[in-house]
C-alpha cells in the first residue's frame, strides 16, 4: 500500500535514480580514497551521461562491485548498501576505518515530486558526499597511501556492520532525502582511534592487531566481494587493457519544465560515436548510443549498437586504476606495491571476471549489433524497476536513448510503450508508435501554477517523431509530440495542449514598452488640449451628472 | 537593519593565523557554494530546460591541514579568492586585534517599478567570524595547522547539515526570471544571486560600518 500513490512512471524513474544514487554514491568514496586529487570538469552543455547534473567519473570495476553487491536490488528498509573503508600494511593487517551506509528507512514523503525534487535533493546530496569524504580522518591517511599501506574498499549490501570499527567510532550524517517509498539516509561510521595519529605515528606502532586476522574469514558474507584497492597505480609501460564497458552511462539527460505539470518533457541526447581506445572511461564524453531499441515492452532481445566510450582525458587528473585481477577465492592475494618498490603487472583481464565480463568489451562501431552471447553474471539484467520488463540474459551495458512518452488520461489513440528493459534514463519515454496505454497521471494538476517546480513536464513537439534508429546523428534532440487529455476542437485549429502552451509566456502588452508608451504618451498630450474644450462646453451636463450621484 | 522574515542566517566562528585567513575562508565559501550552484540552464521551448553539469576539483590547503571540494569554475574561483583576499587586507590593516566577519548572502532580486529599483530579497546569510591569532613559535604554528584543519572539518560538517534540511530554496524560474534567481553570468556553472561582504571589528568591539550599510542599502534597495 505504499505506492498508491506513485505513478507507475514516477515509481519507475525513482528506482532508477535510487540506483544511480547508489552508484554514484560508491563512486565518490572509493574515488576519495585513491590518495589523489579529483578533478572534472564543468560542462555547460548537457551531455547526457551526466548524472544528477554532476561529473563523477565512473571507474568500472567500481561499478562492477557495486552491481555485484546490489545483484539487482535497492537499498531498503534493512537491506543497505554500505562500502567499507579499511586500511592494509604492507605486512598484510588490516584494519576498518570506515562504513559508508547507504540505507532506506519507512518515512515516506507522499506529497515529494520524483522527477524534480527527488533528483534535485538527490544531487544536492551527492554534493555533500563530496564535501564530507574529505573531512573524514581517512580521507588524510589515504592521501599518504602507497608505501606502508594501502587502502581499500568493499561493498556490501544487506545489514550495516560497525563491529569491526573498534570502540567509540563516531558517526557523522551526510543527508537524507525523502521519497513516497521511504526515506534515503547516507551517512559514515568512522573509527577515532586514528584520528589523532599521524602516518608517522602509524608507521612505528606495531601491528595494529596482536594477532594477523584473518579479515576475511571473520566476516559475516565469507562470500562477499573481496577487499580491492582503491588505488593501484599501473606501471607507465604496461599496456594493460581495462574492461572499459560502462553500463551505468546511460543516457541521464533531464529537461525541467517551469510550466505546469500536465505534460512531459524528455530530452535525449545523441552525441557523436568515437571508437574507443581501452581505458578508464570518463562519463564526461561518453556519447549516448543512437535510437535502436524494440517495439516490445517485455522484449528480452534487445538490439544494440555498442556505445562508443570516450576517452578518459589524460588532463583531468585521474589516476589510471586498478582495473581488476581480484581473485575471489583468495582474497589475501591482494596486488599492491611490493616491497621491493617495482608494480607487479596487471592482468590484461579481469581474473575473476566471467565470460560475460570478458565479452564486453568495447568493440568498434561498425554498426554491428552486439547482443548477449552468454548470460549475464553479474551484470545485473536491469530488472530492478520492473519485474514486466524481464529480461534475462541481455547485457546492459550500452547505452539507449529511450522515448518513453507519458499520456494523459483520455488519449483517444492507444500508443504503444517501448520500454526499453534497460531502463536506466532518468525519465523514459514513449516512442511513438507502438506504446501501451499508461493509466498515467499526467492531467492531475491542472495549471493553475504555471510557476510549479514540476520538472520534466513541459511539452515537447513532434519532428517526424518516429524514434525510430534512424534518427539524425546530428540532431542533439529529439522530441515527441505529446496528446494532452482532450482532443482536438474542429473550431481552433489547435488542441488544448498547444493552446495551453501558445499563451502561457504572452509576450509583453506593447503599451507597458517603452518607446510605444513614450509614442502614446506624446499622442496623448497632443490630443489633451482638444479634448479639454470638447469637456469645458460640455460642463453643465457633466455637474448636472455629479449632482444625480450625490 | 535585519534580513527579511524568512531569510535564514548561519554564523560559523573560526580562529586562525593571519596567513590561514585565506584559506579557511575559500574552503568555507566554496563549500557552501557547491552546494548552492547548479549547471547552466539552457532554456528551450515551452518553457522547459536542460541543465548543465558541475564539475568538482580537490583543493589543498598549504598552510593548513585541510582539503575541500570546490565547483569547476575559474570565474567562481576568482570571483572568491577577490573577496576573500580584500577581507584579509582589511583585517590585516585595522589593528592589532584582528577580529572580522565575511558574510555571504543569496538573494532574489525582486523587479519594481519606476522610480523604485529592484529589491534584492535575501533568503540565506552565512556569516563567518574571524578571529586572527598571532602565534610565538614554529611548534605553535604546525599545532595550528592541525588544529585549524580538524576545526574546519566540523565547519564542513555543520554547512552540510544546514544544507541538508532542504528548507526555502528559490522556486526554478522561467526564463525571463532567471535572472532574478540565479547569476547567470558564469559561463560554465549557475550559483543561485549572492553577494559577499565583510565588516572589521575594531578593537573596542564594535564594528565598523560601511560595507555593512552598504549591505542594508541593498536589502531595503531604496
Amino acid at each position: 500500500a505504499m505506492d498508491t500513490d506513485l505513478s507507475s512512471q514516477d515509481r519507475k524513474d525513482l528506482d532508477k535514480f535510487i540506483k544511480f544514487f547508489a552508484l554514484k554514491t560508491v563512486q565518490v568514496i572509493v574515488q576519495a580514497r585513491l590518495g589523489e586529487k579529483i578533478c572534472t570538469r564543468s560542462s555547460s552543455s548537457p551531455t547526457g551521461s551526466d548524472w544528477f547534473n554532476l561529473a563523477i567519473k565512473d571507474i568500472p570495476e567500481v561499478t562492477h562491485e557495486a552491481k555485484k553487491a546490489l545483484a539487482g536490488q535497492l537499498p531498503a528498509v534493512g537491506r543497505s548498501m554500505c562500502v567499507e573503508i579499511s586500511l592494509k600494511t604492507s605486512e598484510g593487517d588490516s584494519m576498518e576505518l570506515e562504513i559508508w551506509c547507504l540505507e532506506m528507512n519507512e518515512k515516506c514523503d507522499k506529497e515529494i515530486k520524483v522527477s524534480y525534487t527527488v533528483y534535485n535533493r538527490l544531487s544536492l546530496l551527492l554534493k555533500s558526499l563530496l564535501a564530507i569524504t574529505r573531512v573524514t580522518p581517512a580521507y588524510r591517511l589515504s592521501r599518504k597511501q602507497g608505501h606502508e599501506y594501502v587502502i581499500l574498499y568493499r561493498i556490501y549490501f544487506g545489514e550495516v556492520q560497525l563491529s569491526g570499527l573498534g570502540e567509540g567510532f563516531q558517526t557523522v550524517r551526510v543527508g537524507t532525502v525523502g521519497t513516497p517509498v521511504g526515506t534515503i539516509t547516507l551517512s559514515c561510521a568512522y573509527r577515532i582511534n586514528l584520528a589523532f595519529m599521524s602516518t608517522r605515528q602509524f608507521e612505528r606502532t606495531p601491528p595494529i592487531m596482536g594477532i594477523i586476522i584473518d579479515h576475511f574469514v571473520d566476516r559475516p558474507y565469507p562470500s562477499s566481494s573481496p577487499m580491492h584497492p582503491c588505488n593501484y597505480r599501473a606501471g607507465e609501460d604496461n599496456g594493460a587493457v581495462y574492461p572499459s564497458v560502462e553500463d551505468s552511462q546511460e543516457v541521464c539527460t533531464t529537461s525541467f519544465s517551469t510550466s505546469p505539470p500536465s505534460q512531459c518533457v524528455f530530452t535525449v541526447t545523441k552525441a557523436h560515436f568515437q571508437t574507443p581506445p581501452p581505458v578508464v572511461t570518463d562519463t564526461l564524453k561518453v556519447p549516448v548510443m543512437g535510437l535502436a531499441f524494440s517495439h516490445q515492452l517485455s522484449s528480452s532481445r534487445l538490439s544494440y549498437q555498442p556505445a562508443a566510450l570516450g576517452v578518459g582525458s589524460a588532463d583531468m587528473g585521474y589516476p589510471v586504476l586498478f582495473a581488476g585481477g581480484f581473485n575471489a577465492a583468495h582474497p589475501h592475494q591482494l596486488i599492491g606495491p611490493s616491497k621491493e618498490g617495482g608494480v607487479p603487472p596487471i592482468p590484461s583481464q579481469p581474473a575473476h571476471g566471467t565470460q560475460a565480463d570478458q565479452e564486453r568489451m568495447c568493440t568498434p562501431l561498425d554498426g554491428v549489433h552486439y547482443s548477449a552471447a552468454t548470460p549475464s553474471s553479474s551484470e545485473d539484467t536491469e530488472t530492478v524497476s520492473n519485474s514486466s520488463e524481464g529480461k534475462s540474459g541481455s547485457p546492459h551495458d550500452f547505452l539507449e536513448t529511450i522515448f518513453i512518452r507519458k499520456v494523459g488520461a483520455f488519449v483517444n489513440k492507444p500508443i504503444n510503450q517501448v520500454t526499453m528493459a534497460n531502463l536506466d534514463i532518468p525519465f523514459a519515454m514513449f516512442a511513438p508508435k507502438n506504446v501501451e496505454l499508461e493509466d498515467n497521471d499526467t492531467m492531475v494538476n491542472p495549471p493553475d501554477s504555471p510557476e510549479t517546480e514540476s520538472p520534466l513536464q513541459g511539452s515537447l513537439h513532434s519532428e517526424g517523431s518516429s524514434g525510430s534508429s534512424t534518427g539524425n546523428t546530428h540532431d542533439d534532440f529529439v522530441m515527441i509530440d505529446f496528446k494532452p487529455a482532450f482532443s482536438k476542437d474542429d473550431i481552433l485549429p489547435m488542441d488544448l495542449g498547444t493552446f495551453y502552451r501558445e499563451f502561457q509566456n504572452p509576450p509583453q502588452l506593447s503599451s507597458l514598452s517603452i518607446d510605444i508608451g513614450a509614442q502614446s504618451m506624446a499622442e496623448d498630450l497632443d490630443s489633451l488640449p482638444e479634448k479639454l474644450a470638447v469637456h469645458e462646453k460640455n460642463v453643465k451636463e457633466f455637474d448636472a451628472f455629479v449632482e444625480t450621484l450625490q | 537593519a535585519a534580513p527579511a522574515m524568512n531569510c535564514r542566517a548561519e554564523v560559523l566562528e573560526v580562529s586562525v593565523e593571519g596567513r590561514q585567513v585565506e584559506e579557511a575562508m575559500l574552503a568555507v565559501l566554496h563549500t557552501v557554494l557547491l552546494h548552492r550552484s547548479t549547471g547552466k540552464f539552457h532554456y528551450k521551448k515551452e518553457g522547459t530546460y536542460s541543465i548543465g553539469t558541475v564539475g568538482t576539483q580537490d583543493v589543498d590547503c598549504d598552510f593548513i591541514d585541510f582539503a575541500y571540494v570546490r565547483v569547476s569554475s575559474e570565474e567562481l574561483d576568482r570571483a572568491l579568492r577577490k573577496a576573500v583576499g580584500e577581507f584579509k587586507d582589511a583585517l590585516r590593516n585595522s589593528g592589532s586585534d584582528g577580529m572580522g566577519q565575511i558574510s555571504l548572502e543569496f538573494y532574489q532580486k525582486k523587479k519594481s517599478r519606476w522610480p523604485f529599483s529592484d529589491e534584492c530579497i535575501p533568503w540565506e546569510l552565512w556569516t563567518i567570524k574571524v578571529n586572527v591569532v598571532n602565534l610565538a613559535n614554529e611548534q605553535e604554528r604546525q599545532i595550528c595547522r592541525e588544529k585549524v584543519g580538524e576545526k574546519l572539518c566540523e565547519k564542513i560538517i555543520n554547512i552540510v547539515e544546514v544544507m541538508n534540511r532542504h528548507e526555502y530554496l528559490p522556486k526554478m524560474p522561467t526564463q525571463s526570471e532567471v535572472d532574478n534567481v540565479f547569476d547567470t553570468s558564469l559561463k560554465d556553472v549557475q550559483p543561485y544571486l549572492y553577494k559577499i561582504s565583510y565588516q572589521i571589528t575594531d578593537s573596542l568591539g564594535t564594528s565598523v560600518t560601511t560595507t555593512m550599510r552598504r549591505l542594508i542599502k541593498d536589502t531595503l534597495a531604496l
